[in-house]
């Protein structure tokens, strides 16, 4: 009786195993799960933006930084940016000093000698419009997201301001804003690049350090820049898909 | 199958369903149209209003600088950079709403040495000492920045 039982119960149980498993197999192979769900793939027609970032060409005027408040409307306060310039400066006893005094905005006083100094330079920073973006992943409630044309954005309307989002970013590039208790960070200017005009940092930068463009045209200006440059971007082993590129980005830069 | 659980099944529906009538009305008509968030924020947010003009524009009245400024030093330079953001001049070109930048600090953020300044890229000066009672554009036209200086 008892030994009926267990062998009753196992062929069930062998059955519905079986049968279980059938399902997710075949359901698998209809729709290949997508473990990026989040990931944004260039669009097979239109523009794919990408930026790129020339540090050899950057002068640390801060004008960038000044441009985005004014385009943006983004606070006065020294804490607020959706853009800002960095000095690093690599002493002769290896330690890194990082400097950014109010973003770059009122310029750069040299505050090392001369002689203590092994390297120093600018790093101008900004959202690296990633395609794998940690930032739009975590977000409760589908209030930034990856555009088709890979610019990410956020949907004030809709932002609960959580700040998950702010402290996801692996690039420090969001903030909370503290008047609309929302979300906000670098669109790309995308009311500019929408009617052809560069972003207000770019339009700006006195050395071209820094361009935008098309990654899906092969004959466009950052296309151009990531052929001829050596370049490198931000953070590569947290696979971000940042498509921000740096040239001549040194192994401190963090 | 226990009584208990078929008296809840209809519950259940009853609470499914109005969970969807619900839902039907708080998502917004364009939620999921490109993906997971509304797809008219990409219209909102490219109706943010512009501040700054572009060069472009501004060669379109002033060709005349543009055929100066071409071959000197400050080529690259936006106009903006120095005459602020423009706009409300492209609209109404008066002398009032352009900025004029010639203060020994405005000139400083880039002409000021820095170590972290590549030479190649541009020249500098130390401003707390070079000709220090005077005004950057007193000799420098920005046009024309070494023009009439030996």
């Amino acid at each position: 009786m008892g030994g009926n039982r267990i062998k009753s119960s196992r062929r069930n149980f062998i059955k519905k195993t079986v049968a279980a498993a059938g399902t997710i197999a075949v359901s698998s192979l209809l729709d290949p799960i997508n473990v990026l769900v989040f990931a944004t793939d260039p669009p097979e027609e239109g523009p794919w933006w990408g930026v790129g970032i020339d540090i050899s060409q950057c002068i640390g005027c801060g004008m960038c930084a000044k441009a985005c408040k004014m385009e943006n409307k983004v606070p006065e306060e020294p804490f607020y940016f959706r853009t800002w310039v960095e000095q690093y400066t690599v002493l002769n006893d290896e330690t890194v000093r990082v400097e950014s005094p109010n973003g770059g905005i009122d310029g750069f006083e040299q505050s090392v000698e001369d002689e203590d100094i092994f390297k120093t330079f600018f790093v101008p920073k900004m959202c690296n419009h990633c395609s794998k973006s940690p930032c739009t992943q975590v977000c409760p409630v589908g209030a930034t997201f990856e555009s088709p044309d890979g610019v990410a954005l956020v949907d004030e309307s809709y932002c609960i301001g959580c700040s998950y989002c702010v402290q996801a970013c692996p690039y420090g590039c969001r903030y909370l804003h503290p008047e609309k208790k929302v979300a906000d960070k670098c669109t790309l200017c995308y009311h500019r690049i929408k009617i052809g005009l560069s972003p207000a940092c770019m339009e700006i930068c006195p050395t071209q350090a820094r361009i935008y463009g098309d990654l899906n045209d092969k004959e466009s200006e950052l296309v151009q820049f990531l052929k001829d440059k050596n370049w490198q971007i931000l953070k590569p082993h947290m696979n971000t898909g940042s498509k921000l590129f740096y040239n001549a980005l040194r192994a401190e830069v963090r | 199958m226990p009584p208990q659980l078929k008296r809840l099944i209809p519950i259940f529906i009853v609470f499914i369903g109005i969970f969807l009538v619900i839902r039907y009305f708080l998502v917004p008509d364009t939620f999921g149209q490109y993906g997971h968030y509304r797809g008219k924020t990409l219209d909102d947010v490219s109706s943010q209003e512009q501040v700054h003009s572009d060069k472009e524009t501004c060669i379109l009245c002033h060709d005349d600088v543009q055929l100066i400024i071409e071959n000197d030093a400050h080529a690259t330079l936006s106009c903006l950079i120095c005459h602020g953001p423009g706009l409300e001049h492209t609209e109404d070109p008066t002398t009032e709403n352009i900025l004029k930048e010639s203060s020994r600090e405005f000139c400083g953020k880039c002409h000021n040495v820095n170590a972290a300044r590549p030479l190649e890229v541009v020249t500098q000066v130390d401003i707390s000492e070079h000709n220090t009672e005077l005004n950057c554009t007193d000799c420098h036209n920005p046009h024309q920045v070494w023009e009439g200086i030996e």
